[in-house]
């Protein structure tokens, strides 16, 4: 009789309570630090906050104690981010709707699937490795040899295999009887491709891409030795072949000062940094989770 | 008849539209061919780069930790040895927290809103960059380890892993700021794979009389086995290559010891700290580092493709 009811001391029960604890444990001893991690970026680096640093240039390191802005950071950030994005996202977006759309799933097929992932896991800093090597030691663009554009070439390789990869998934996704559907009444493959299944898997496709932007404008070991460092204004279209700053090398740069002043402003940077990085993620992820919710197909 | 006839002249596809489709056809073929190119330009760039050094110094250069420009003798073993025992310890660790913590999402000890929102909360943190991980090492976590580290020196300073007096920035830091890092991944990745596992095999091992952890230990995680192990892989391609953080907290000393307490370096923090500034031969030698790095994080990243391909459920 004893036997139907649990029983606090049987050997199974007191392991199951012990595994139990110990995951929780885990989960805490995981949590707690990332938790402290996050909020210590946000109040350290937001304390530093103030218009001026919008607005000025950085004081080159020395005993000052005011130590400027990040206003030519801030513009290289998006700068570099939008050329990787103009590289990648049309390369990437084409190579996806090859492998999705015309692909018949043989040896080229899966070997670039294959390239994709291998692309995926090749070290950021092999990236500014092989633009150094392709493009800076070379001078190849017009005599120049760091500047923002080959920093944004070099960002363009890392973003590539995640633009390639959710575009491929998001093609997939889409229903072959829309496929159907669109060639049965006439109409050629690339006006199916551009009219029909690229437009409904806009959304997935545009999520993966948004979030492979947000992963490379935080990206610095490709920077620091493509597109170097910069102290001063971004002033015309020349200025994209020299030296640029960004935050991400700001970051680096700066922390590794002895001064207060250049950590401060290290701080602040990574606020606006992580704060944007982090709400690209979140606001992706809820529009991801509202498509879901009203997807008709 | 005739009306007919007409009717099909007219829908004929016209030959530009034909020519536009072939045009898009092949670009799309182009450009994800590009994929390949920048792959095989990677390895071939950084290979013919390294060649001087390579027939210079051949395999030596992996076993040899001095590290000279001035006398133009080059070995990278520190910087090897640094980023195999950086990145195989943060795996040792990372492992069983993230295990555990996908197993604490996954099971039902807490509602399942808390588990979503823990759940999100461990894959934002992946898009931290790693440069404000770094920066959060130099002035959060040094300054809180550091009488852990002396405590760990004065009481097993016997081992030859703590043998030497802690000042600063060393290896076990860097160890710690990559299990900052890989966290979220194993999570990520174990908390998915162990979604996966089909909700019979489950039912079916309590249906029989399991208690909860009999079920996972031998049913559950045996069946998420080989996601579990992408993930790690994964995991490890990316602390071996993984740079910024490294760099800011490990010290940058190419003198070589066992103990984690002293200033270590890895490849890639040895590329990010010398390459700006590097000429000659120096240059070359990085580019065998770089090379080296490369066919490592290589063979970790398509081991565990295969391993995905030849293990994944069969459920």
């Amino acid at each position: 009789m004893n036997s139907l009811y649990y029983q606090k001391r049987l050997s199974r029960n007191i392991g199951d309570k012990f595994f139990t604890s110990l995951s929780v444990i885990c989960a805490l001893i995981a949590i707690l630090p990332l938790i402290f991690l996050v909020t210590y970026i946000l109040y350290k680096g937001g304390s530093q906050i103030t218009p001026e640093l919008f607005t000025l240039e950085p004081n080159p390191p020395g005993d000052d104690l005011d130590a400027g802005g990040i206003n030519p950071a801030l513009i290289g950030t998006l700068i570099i981010t939008t050329i990787a994005s103009i590289i990648a996202i049309p390369v990437g977006v084409g190579g996806g709707i090859y492998l999705a759309e015309y692909s018949k799933g043989g040896a080229f097929t899966r070997f670039i699937r294959f390239g994709v992932n291998v692309l995926a896991g090749v070290p950021s800093i092999i990236a500014g490795v092989f633009i150094y090597a392709l493009i800076v030691s070379t001078k190849i663009l017009f005599g120049s040899m760091y500047s923002g554009l080959a920093g944004g070439m070099a960002l363009s390789i890392l973003m590539l295999p995640t633009v390639i990869k959710t575009t491929d998934e998001g093609l997939k996704l889409v229903p072959n009887e829309l496929r159907y559907a669109s060639l049965g009444v006439g109409a050629s493959m690339y006006t199916t491709i551009l009219k029909v299944t690229l437009p409904s898997a806009f959304r997935s496709i545009a999520t993966g891409v948004v979030l492979g932007i947000a992963r490379a404008a935080g990206e610095t070991a490709p920077l620091i030795f493509t597109a170097l460092f910069s102290y001063y204004y971004i002033t015309g279209f020349g200025d994209l072949f020299y030296e640029m700053g960004s935050l991400a090398v700001l970051i680096y740069n700066f922390a590794l000062e002895p001064y207060d002043a250049q950590n401060k402003l290290a701080w602040a940077a990574s606020f606006i940094l992580v704060l944007s990085i982090l709400s690209v993620n979140i606001f992706s992820r809820i529009l991801a989770a509202f498509t879901e919710k009203t997807k008709r197909v | 008849m005739e009306e007919k006839l007409t009717l099909f002249k007219n829908r004929k596809r016209f030959g530009i539209e034909k020519n536009i489709d072939i045009i898009f056809k092949n670009t799309a073929l182009v450009l994800s061919s590009f994929v390949a190119i920048i792959l095989l330009g990677i390895i071939l760039v950084v290979f013919f780069q390294s060649f001087e050094s390579f027939s210079r110094y051949g395999l030596k250069f992996l076993v040899t930790s001095e590290w000279n420009p001035v006398k133009d003798e080059y070995g990278a073993f520190t910087a090897i040895y640094g980023t195999l025992v950086t990145s195989f310890l943060s795996l040792l660790i990372t492992i069983p927290l993230g295990v555990g913590t996908a197993i604490f999402i996954t099971e039902d000890f807490v509602p399942k809103v808390f588990r979503e929102i823990i759940g999100s909360f461990v894959e934002l943190l992946a898009a931290i960059p790693s440069v404000v991980l770094g920066l959060w090492a130099i002035f959060v976590m040094e300054p809180f380890f550091r009488a852990f580290f002396v405590f760990l020196h004065n009481f097993f300073g016997w081992i030859p892993l703590f043998s030497t007096e802690p000042t600063g920035r060393n290896s076990l830091l860097a160890i710690l700021i990559l299990v900052v890092m890989l966290l979220p991944i194993v999570t990520a990745i174990a908390r998915d794979s162990l979604n996966q596992v089909p909700k019979k095999l489950r039912n079916a091992a309590y249906g029989i009389g399991a208690s909860r952890w009999k079920t996972i230990f031998s049913v559950i995680l045996p069946a998420a086995l080989s996601g579990i192990m992408a993930g790690v892989l994964l995991a490890l391609g990316r602390a071996m290559g993984e740079t910024m953080a490294v760099t800011m907290i490990i010290g940058n000393s190419n003198a070589f010891s066992w103990s984690l307490l002293s200033p270590g370096y890895t490849i890639s923090s040895m590329l990010a700290n010398q390459f700006g500034e590097a000429d000659g031969s120096q240059v070359s030698s990085l580019f065998y580092a770089a090379f080296v790095l490369m066919i490592l994080s290589l063979v970790v990243n398509i081991f565990a493709q295969w391993l995905v391909k030849k293990f994944s459920l069969k459920y």
